[in-house]
């Protein structure tokens, strides 16, 4: 029995038996569910094998989805607790297990999926692509973040939760001071997960540079694929830095070396310098994917081009660059001296300028426009303002000497998240109705939309301006409780009613989802939105070979040109298609990678080893396998196709 | 899939200028990954703690065996490609499997090496210093050791399948991992090795 | 639209209300290097507010002027490409800001890293602040006592603390004194500080270190130079000598409430060797007996 108490939770709490009963009957319900249905095939077939950007695209957005309502859960929970002085809801313990749960879910398995669905389902679509260069890989990609967001997510009930921050310092995570097993769960989680980054990063900046369509110069490519370049050109430098600062975090965990340790030259620091140089450039690739889903946004229910394309280009290019130069602003009070101090402020408060550039942008591209209020069109809206708020308080963040004041608040508790609030959670959920019809076929119902725009919208200012202000009185982040001569009371009660808020917003989110499948129409057309980009020169839904023929592209907006001015979107004739077959070898590979994360979480050796040969198999056979593909020929596509657009 | 005859056989499809291209993107990654590596040997190396410093513990003969190894076979690899380039595929072979032999007796020196540090108490959980020094060692080390393994499957195929285009293009990309090793270790040989001794 | 600016002016009338009661922390400093930080910040916030007032006033204005409901049904807006003096100005304004506050921030930076204009002529008095999971103990050299958890400081006279850590990383913080620094296990770190008025504030630890950290508080009591000296004698007649078997027993995790004590715990357990850049040359001195602790 000794063997099988590693397992056990070190705080147990009603709640977590609880969640561990509903974990238990959700996973039976969903194997009877599959086996009495006789879906097993059908998910075997069509979703773990699949390589087909779009799926994968699906799946991500489904996986973000689910962890946006766990971080979400946390969340009310952290708000709940604080709402009134001298709460006991929570202890100190489990506290300190949500917020770094919350953190990590919202940021590594919540938003880069978000951002991941979007890019894998737009981009080639987009520069008229069949697929990503890597279709296997791109599945290997998703696999290994989704087997990153379980490992993470059954620590809560296996083992115990991390609880050192999202930011996992060291000596704090280092064994002497967290004992549990949930700092490994950390490291490995964001590992694994980060390992399927790495190789989307790769995969996309191949597909993008040498996938397409004839006529599409870098410079007439959509700001999306633009700011999806860009992004992943963050992945490819910045992912690997994390890679080294886990793998040194974890041999010091695992195998007693002394990179961050307090003893033997160890130095501490070294690990949040590591994890910033990552950590601030990870920032870019959520929101620069998300500023380049306001530009398509704007631009379509603006009925106008994109102003000033070009410094948009310049802009994202710029802050990609600055993105590396400014990591030590994540803790100017280390004691690194005023000159270090000055310079990387400086640093810190340019990145506003081509920030400012993009705003002033959108803004301009209202400009003479026909503006439609459609949903996605009023969260771009609600956007501007909020993240302006968000903006301008980093650059008070930016000016080192006052920060020796924001610093550990929830004044910088309320920046990041009035950046990353409106600047990506915005973004997805516009991108969610903008983009579900190519998705899935029919429109989400535009009142309920619009509704929860609004209400999300003042949960956000709700739930964060209020610690903008408790934060300059004194608070700091991450303190599970306060006294009532703080005063810090009343701050907090406005944030957990702004949390409210937003628990409605997202339930208001699903019911639409669930209205719409009822109720909303089926015969949309492919273009709904009178968009301007090449996806919306596909059918709805996005037949598996996306494009029947190969588009010629003109300008920026070749889709807008062809309904308007006449441009000749595909003059070739129908030729055979060219697709890859689909795999189970992700999916194994992932499960192997799971199994390999769960034995080392647990230093279990002999698994360990074994998973660890099983991977490099898996890894042999694929080298020695051939993969030549299979061809969708002519008369395959022409039935398809009078399928899906009635004539052709 | 199309081939086109008049670029080598390794560009020769558009799947095998993805697969070059990706590669090269991946060593954009690599090079992030070891210039971390470095920075925190930078950072460390002064480290000691109670352990020895690299004065102490540094050899130059083992080091010296193992710069000339993986030089040369930098060298074996690169007559390789150019064997496959004319389409001699028998001189090709015995070039690959030249530079794995070599790769093999590199491994075996700093296998010996690591042994010798952990005799002399600079095992890795010493101090700061030699968890920097045998990590990023380690890392590299690693690195062979995968391109070994991987390069047994690699000649395999040419012995069984021939030159093709998806033979020549995994040949291809093998050699550019296998020189991205060989500049590694040289950064490893100067700032590691040569500055630790002065 | 009507909707958002009733909420947002309401939202500033409750705001401007609340604050007028009582003031934040951090906006009501009682001693010169967090005013030198309130002034930056009253400043930021000033310009930032200006910035956000243009982007919603022209957001305000397109939304108003161009909306579809407006323009008549076969409206088709025009192509334009950009416009170079448009991208100058949103570029060029922008950029004046970023470098006058650049300017500010430099030079407040240089204030806050020094010993206080005010009193420069004052002789410093050096406070060490170690903290150990979840406490803090507070070393004075001169006067060779030690407290736990509490604070005596002399007014109108500048402070330096040295901070370390024994254990994760701390940031040491009283928000009405000024910002915090982190305290760590391998480096000393000096933050300068000083009080204006007598008066209690409140300190605390302010950076993550585990399941205690909210209770990581300390009380700071600053009085006149003789009220203060009177303290010392006082704790000097009346405290208990701090043994290194005491301290070590006070170095185990957990809450300890305040104590006082005769001698400090420097002679038996220095600080550590590693100094922040501007100190060095100051502490060099007791290198060598600190290199007996690694």
């Amino acid at each position: 029995m000794d063997y099988f108490e590693r397992f056990a939770i070190p705080h147990p709490s009603p709640a977590i038996y609880a969640s561990m009963v509903a974990i238990g009957f959700t996973v039976i319900a969903l194997i009877f569910v599959l086996t009495y249905f006789k879906l097993w095939g059908y998910l075997w077939r069509e979703w773990l094998t699949t390589v087909d950007h779009k799926k994968i695209g699906i799946m991500y957005l489904i996986s973000a989805i689910v962890m946006l309502f766990r971080g979400g859960a946390d969340a009310i929970m952290m708000r709940a607790q604080m709402a009134v002085p001298n709460n006991t809801l929570l202890d100190a313990q489990h506290y300190n297990e949500i917020f770094t749960t919350h953190g990590t879910v919202m940021i590594i398995f919540m938003a880069m999926p978000f951002i991941m669905a979007f890019m894998n389902f737009i981009v080639p679509l987009q520069i008229g692509a069949r697929d990503v260069a890597f279709p296997r890989l791109n599945a290997l990609s998703f696999w290994l973040f989704f087997m990153g967001a379980m490992l993470l997510n059954i620590s809560f009930v296996i083992g115990g939760s991390p609880d050192a921050g999202w930011t996992n310092y060291f000596p704090l995570a280092d064994n002497e001071f967290s004992p549990s097993v949930g700092t490994n769960y950390y490291l490995f989680a964001l590992q694994i997960s980060g390992l399927g980054t790495l190789m989307t990063g790769i995969n996309m900046i191949v597909t993008i540079l040498r996938m397409r369509a004839p006529g599409m110069t870098l410079m007439k490519m959509p700001m999306f694929t633009w700011s999806a370049f860009i992004a992943n050109v963050i992945i490819v430098f910045a992912f690997p830095v994390l890679t080294v600062a886990l793998t040194m975090g974890t041999f010091d965990r695992l195998f007693a070396t002394k990179f961050f340790t307090t003893t033997d030259g160890g130095m501490d620091m070294l690990w949040a310098n590591f994890f910033w140089v990552w950590g601030h450039p990870e920032v870019y690739i959520l929101i620069l994917p998300a500023f380049g889903i306001y530009s398509e946004i704007i631009s379509t229910f603006s009925k106008r081009n994109l102003y000033g394309y070009k410094s948009m280009v310049g802009s994202m290019v710029i802050i990609s660059f600055l993105s590396f130069l400014v990591w030590t602003h994540h803790f100017f009070t280390m004691g690194q001296g005023a000159l270090t101090n000055s310079i990387f402020s400086i640093t810190t408060m340019a990145i506003a300028v081509p920030t400012g550039v993009k705003i002033f942008n959108w803004l301009f591209t209202l400009w003479k426009g026909n503006i439609e209020f459609t949903t996605p069109m009023l969260y771009s809206m609600l956007f501007i303002p909020t993240f302006t708020i968000g903006g301008v308080t980093g650059v008070m963040l930016g000016m080192s000497a006052a920060d020796y004041q924001y610093h550990n608040t929830m004044f910088l508790v309320a920046h990041f998240h009035m950046v990353i609030i409106p600047g990506v959670v915005f973004a997805m959920l516009a991108g969610l109705h903008y983009y579900w019809p190519k998705m899935f076929g029919f429109m989400l119902n535009e009142k309920i939309g619009k509704i929860t725009a609004w209400v999300i919208a003042i949960g956000t200012l709700l739930t964060f301006m209020p610690m903008f202000f408790s934060g300059l009185d004194g608070q700091a982040r991450r303190m599970y409780t306060y006294t009532e001569s703080t005063g810090f009371g009343i701050w907090n009660m406005i944030s957990f009613i702004g949390a409210i808020g937003f628990t409605i917003g997202f339930m208001l989110i699903v019911y639409n989802v669930y209205y719409s499948i009822r109720y909303s129409p089926r015969n949309i057309g492919m273009d709904p939105w009178d968009a301007r980009t090449l996806e919306w020169a596909t059918p709805n839904p996005v037949p598996f070979y996306n494009f029947a023929k190969q588009p010629h592209v003109n300008s920026v907006e070749t889709f807008w040109d062809s309904k308007n001015n006449g441009h000749e979107l595909f003059p070739e004739p129908y030729e055979d298609i060219h697709m890859p077959s689909n795999s189970g070898m992700p999916f194994i590979l992932a499960c192997i990678f799971f199994a390999w994360g769960f034995s080392f979480v647990f230093s279990m050796w002999i698994p360990a080893i074994l998973s660890t040969i099983g991977i490099f198999i898996c890894m042999a056979l694929r080298s020695l396998e051939k993969d030549p593909g299979y061809y969708v020929t002519v008369k395959e596509i022409k039935e398809t196709e009078k399928k899906l657009r009635g004539v052709q | 899939m199309k081939v086109d005859q008049s670029l080598p056989l390794e560009y020769s499809t558009e799947q095998n200028k993805n697969n070059i291209l990706g590669f090269w993107v991946f060593l954009g990654a690599e090079i992030m990954l070891f210039g971390t590596l470095f920075a925190a040997y930078f950072v460390l190396a002064d480290r000691t703690g109670s352990g020895p410093t690299g004065v102490e513990i540094f050899q130059i003969t083992p080091v010296l065996i193992e710069t000339f190894i993986l030089l040369t076979s930098s060298f074996t690899i690169g007559l390789g490609i150019n064997a496959m380039r004319k389409g001699n595929l028998k001189a090709m072979i015995t070039f690959y499997v030249i530079t794995l032999l070599l790769g093999l007796s590199f491994l075996g020196v700093e296998i010996y090496e690591f042994v010798h540090y952990a005799h002399i108490g600079a095992a890795i959980t010493v101090s700061a210093f030699t968890s920097t020094l045998l990590t990023t060692l380690g890392t590299h080390g690693a690195h062979v050791t995968f391109g070994l393994v991987w390069g047994i499957l690699i000649v395999y195929q040419l012995i069984k399948r021939g030159l093709t285009p998806e033979t020549a293009n995994k040949s291809f990309i093998f050699s550019l991992y296998w020189h991205f090793l060989d500049v590694v270790w040289i950064f490893i040989f100067s700032f590691v090795y040569l500055k630790g001794m002065i | 639209m009507k909707n958002r600016w009733i909420k947002l002016i309401g939202f500033f009338t409750i705001v401007t209300m609340l604050t007028g009661c009582d003031p934040l922390l951090v906006l009501d400093p009682k001693g010169p290097q967090a005013e030198v930080q309130a002034k930056d910040i009253m400043l930021s916030i000033g310009i930032m507010s200006f910035i956000v007032l243009i982007v919603f006033v022209i957001l305000a204005y397109m939304l108003f002027k161009y909306r579809a409901s407006k323009q008549s049904p076969d409206y088709k807006p025009p192509y334009i490409e950009g416009s170079t003096l448009v991208e100058v100005i949103c570029v060029g304004i922008p950029v004046l800001i970023v470098i006058y506050l650049s300017v500010v921030s430099v030079d407040s930076n240089y204030k806050v890293e020094s010993t206080p204009e005010k009193y420069e002529h004052e002789e410093p008095l050096i406070i060490y602040a170690a903290t150990s999971n979840w406490k803090w103990h507070f070393s004075y050299p001169e006067e060779n006592i030690e407290t736990v958890n509490y604070l005596y400081i002399p007014v109108e006279r500048p402070i330096e603390f040295k901070l370390y850590s024994y254990g994760p990383i701390t940031s040491f913080w009283i928000p009405q004194l000024g910002g915090q620094k982190y305290a760590m296990a391998d480096m000393l770190n000096t933050l300068h500080l000083a009080a204006d008025y007598p008066g209690e504030y409140m300190g605390r630890n302010a950076n993550f270190n585990g399941k205690g950290f909210t209770e990581n508080t300390f009380n700071v009591t600053a009085v006149h130079q003789d009220e203060y000296d009177e303290w010392v004698n006082d704790v000097k007649d009346t405290a208990e000598t701090l043994t290194e078997e005491k301290f070590d027993t006070l170095l185990e995790p957990g809450h300890v409430g305040q104590s006082t004590f005769n001698g400090t715990h420097l002679m038996f357990l220095p600080p550590p060797v590693h100094v922040g850049e501007e100190v060095e040359a100051a502490i060099s001195e007791d290198d060598e007996s600190q290199q007996n602790k690694n």
